[in-house]
């Protein structure tokens, strides 16, 4: 493979890696504070891409204000889920919680659905990010460029919230002992709701820039994506933030270059994501990370 | 000997739950593994149990070496183990969990249990007996079809107790059988514990606290504090110990 | 013997009115009974591993998309296949696959086995959920591959003409068989063990029970009646194609079994009957909607909303369901005991 598709790759795999970063570290937070494995979370990425999209072409706002409405909109979806579903839920049997979140997940899905009719949605990208540059015969556009960087920027905040403020310093005791942190004062319904927070901006922002690399949008578009972007965070390491973007720049550059390499086996480019997940599985449970949670069971 | 632990440590991270102890305990023993709390004592019997691996040293029954066994195996050697906090099976019948025990000795293969072979009939019908004569033993046959958490606290031990019976033990591993039991009940405790040991011909290795109960019971203690053995011999002369009332103090139940 | 005086009875009956069925009623209500057996076999499968022994699968979709696509290749005859594989020619083996009913549905079981074992074997040695997420990207890499290997499956297009050569003996007696089956290792045990698993795993392991074999046990047996289901249901529907085994399937099985009580086999036939055929009813949903002379037009997929709200109900208030972890037999059992 010569330098200059190689480049055009890198290009498409760090776009690619970025977004399902975003999603991953919605996951692998949930699973840090809750244990659980949040599937509506996939429907909230659904659910950003979707308001921007209301945003953008039925009230004609600026980006900007689609951005803000949409992350707005997910944070409360995330919430929400939380407070209705999970939260009476948080003494009971794991499975009861799991089937639970499926039940959201489906609920989102069809919800959207019956809202918007038909199944795909073309999303409105502005003018702007649709510019083909040219540098050097490497062909992209601006949102192969915005997208890394904005996600750079994300993460360094996420960062600095999680080891310098004391909140951050809350979820990771959190995601340790849960019970150890309530007896300490901390309003441990607080933190979580925090979690949610963050970790549905952080998939909104995904859905919009996927919505802007593929402008079509559909219900359903979160169960795939989603699942992909759970298994990134199984690969990195379930429970780190770090693992979670490893895991997700690692599963978007091995998908693309899978698909440079054998364009003819184009199909099973979905296939990458449960490959990762099975081989972690049988590798290395704890993820490339190795957060090991495995707290005093007996 | 029928269970030896040989300069057996353990660390978790940077904390040293337990620090080069060895010990042994004789068939048909009662043996007490007593200490102030958080002196290690759950955590050797994982490490018997084969739930934790040992840092360090060996675990041998019979001579064989278990160390490094997977807890379910160690069962069918013959070591059987009831919990603090007792764990029964919430959605079964007290006889339904006594026959769990009965697991690994009740033979029958998964496809004869689709095809109702005759060996299921036969090997059921064996357990079934062996279990009923066990909750005779040990007064619980009155519950036998109820769900086994619903009964009280006392019998609920009752039916831990039991259902590690049931697989069969050489060696029984019982944490802190007595807890939360008034004194009639621990002293009704103790013959079943005696009785049990001469019936079934095993030997107990158990956690307590009840000083007065370990007394009565034990013919041997290992007292731990902080990890590391602070003594080892009878019980009468533990009482005295300057090391244990040192290690005890203001955690001792007089006897 | 009491026991199985019953029993005989029990199935008697049950053939009885599969007879009257078959012989008395219309098509629509045959088609509907058709498809309330095949999805009691599908059920009381799911149950097994869902609710017997408490680990949340979502393997259903996967595995019936397994049977239904190895029983219709093998029923096909090797004209038929020559004649509806239209975007490559069928492989040899594909062409050599030629078998009667039975052996036809043995072998969608088998085949659904062994890709069961296979996941098994990575997913049960580890702690955690992980099944859950493992068997919901399995659904969709079975899709993945049934459109992306056209030499094995004819692709996205699918197959269709197959036989029709099934009807409500068929699917009602395949239903009663696995019933049986299910019972049968229910009551004993390897059923003891899977609940053992359920309740308390660490304690289970505690007791010198192999975990990981019994969940094994469990994920296989599922496996293999969802993929006779699979099967009966490919001739059920005579065509088939990627499409059709979306998680929407998965998700119904989950209502179904949730609703009649995870863990009960009889919750689960109970459920069947009250989704399926409630289904039907449903599907006023989907269509224009008039409530108190207000026309609220159509919308599809109204229906899918209803059920998860459902499911999202009873997981929140009604937890056990409608029969707990309950038998039906087990009401009747604290009666003479009161006697």
């Amino acid at each position: 493979m010569d330098l200059l598709t190689f480049s055009q790759q890198l290009i498409n795999g760090i776009g690619v890696g970025s977004m399902y970063a975003l999603i991953a570290i919605g996951y692998t937070m949930v699973y840090g504070v809750l244990r659980l494995i949040n599937f509506a979370h996939g429907e909230i990425m659904m659910v950003g891409a979707f308001v921007a999209y209301v945003v953008l072409d039925i009230f004609g706002l600026s980006l900007a204000a689609a951005v803000i409405i949409a992350i707005l909109m997910a944070m409360l979806t995330g919430v929400l889920t939380d407070k209705i579903a999970y939260k009476p839920l948080r003494k009971a049997p794991r499975i009861s919680l799991l089937i639970t979140a499926i039940g959201i997940s489906f609920f989102l899905q069809n919800m959207v659905n019956v809202i918007f009719g038909g199944a795909t949605k073309s999303f409105p990208v502005p003018p702007f990010f649709d510019k083909i540059i040219d540098f050097n015969g490497v062909i992209f556009t601006p949102t192969a460029v915005i997208v890394p960087i904005i996600t750079a920027v994300l993460l360094v905040i996420l960062l600095y919230v999680l080891y310098k403020t004391k909140y951050g310093m809350a979820i990771r005791a959190l995601a340790f002992d849960i019970k150890a942190v309530s007896l300490m004062g901390v309003d441990a319904n607080k933190i979580i709701m925090l979690v949610f927070i963050i970790g549905s901006s952080l998939a909104a922002v995904g859905g919009i820039f996927w919505a802007l690399s593929y402008p079509i949008i559909t219900p359903y578009m979160g169960m795939m994506i989603g699942l992909k972007a759970f298994a990134a965070a199984v690969l990195g390491g379930i429970g780190s933030v770090g693992g979670a973007v490893l895991g997700g720049f690692i599963l978007g550059f091995t998908e693309v270059m899978f698909i440079a390499f054998y364009p003819e086996m184009g199909g099973y480019k979905d296939a990458i994501a449960f490959i990762f997940l099975i081989l972690v599985l049988l590798v290395k449970p704890t993820g490339i990370m190795g957060i090991n949670f495995e707290k005093s069971r007996f | 000997m029928i269970l030896e632990l040989k300069n057996i440590s353990k660390h978790f991270g940077g904390v040293k739950a337990i620090s080069e102890t060895s010990f042994g305990v004789k068939k048909n023993q009662i043996f007490g593994l007593i200490g102030p709390n958080g002196a290690g004592k759950t955590t050797m019997f994982n490490i018997i149990t084969g739930n934790y691996n040992p840092s360090e040293g060996e675990v041998l029954l019979n001579g064989k070496n278990i160390t490094k066994m997977k807890n379910y195996k160690i069962v069918r050697e013959g070591v059987a183990r009831t919990f603090q906090n007792i764990r029964l099976f919430s959605s079964m019948s007290v006889l339904d969990n006594l026959l769990i025990g009965m697991d690994h000795v009740t033979k029958y293969t998964y496809f004869e249990t689709i095809f109702r072979f005759p060996r299921y009939f036969s090997a059921e019908k064996r357990s079934k007996e062996y279990v009923l004569e066990i909750m005779k033993n040990l007064g619980i046959l009155e519950f036998k079809d109820e769900l086994a958490t619903s009964l009280s606290y006392g019998n609920q031990r009752k039916v831990e107790i039991a259902r590690a019976l049931a697989t069969k033990p050489n060696l029984l591993l019982l944490d802190e059988p007595a807890a939360g039991m008034n004194p009639n009940e621990t002293k009704e405790l103790a013959e079943l514990l005696f009785k049990i040991r001469d019936e079934y011909d095993i030997t107990i290795l158990l956690i307590e606290h009840d000083m007065k109960f370990v007394n009565h019971l034990c013919d041997e203690v290992l007292v731990l504090d902080y990890g590391k053995t602070i003594f080892q011999g009878d019980i009468k002369d533990a009482i005295v110990d300057e090391e244990v009332i040192k290690a005890y103090l203001g955690d001792f139940k007089h006897a | 013997m009491n026991k199985n005086i019953r029993n005989i009875v029990f199935i008697g009956l049950a053939f009885g009115f599969l007879f009257l069925a078959q012989n008395s009623l219309d098509q629509y209500t045959i088609r509907v009974l058709n498809n309330i057996a095949i999805f009691i076999i599908l059920a009381v499968s799911y149950n097994l591993i869902n609710g017997v022994t408490g680990q949340f699968s979502l393997e259903p979709n996967g595995f019936v998309a397994i049977g239904a696509y190895v029983t219709s290749l093998a029923l096909l005859s090797e004209d038929m296949k020559w004649e509806l594989f239209q975007l490559e020619d069928p492989s040899p083996l594909i062409l050599a696959l030629n078998l009667d009913l039975i052996p036809a549905l043995f072998l969608s079981g088998i085949a659904a086995t062994v890709v069961a074992l296979t996941l098994a074997f990575p997913v049960f040695r580890v702690r955690g959920d992980y099944l859950a997420i493992v068997t919901l990207g399995f659904g969709f890499i079975i899709k993945v591959v049934a459109i992306n290997s056209p030499e094995f499956t004819n692709g996205a297009i699918g197959l269709n003409e197959i036989p029709s050569i099934i009807n409500l003996y068929w699917t009602g007696g395949i239903a009663i068989i696995t019933i049986m089956v299910m019972l049968n290792i229910i009551y004993s045990k390897y059923g003891r063990a899977m609940k053992a698993v359920r309740d308390d795993e660490d304690a289970a392991a505690a007791i010198g029970i192999n975990t990981m074999k019994i969940k094994t046990y469990a994920f296989g047996t599922s496996a293999f009646f969802e993929g006779v289901g699979g099967g009966l249901l490919a001739i059920l529907l005579t065509t088939i194609s990627p499409d059709l085994f979306q998680f929407f399937l998965t998700f119904q099985l989950l209502i179904i079994i949730v609703l009649g009580g995870l863990g009960s086999m009889s919750g689960a036939i109970v459920g069947t009957i009250i989704v399926i055929g409630g289904t039907e009813w449903l599907r006023v949903l989907d269509g224009p909607i008039t409530l108190f002379g207000t026309d609220y037009g159509a919308h599809p997929g109204l229906r899918m909303v209803v059920f998860s709200i459902i499911l999202i109900i009873v997981m929140l208030f009604a937890r056990e369901g409608i029969m707990g972890k309950k038998e039906l037999t087990d009401f009747f059992k604290k009666k003479k005991d009161q006697k």
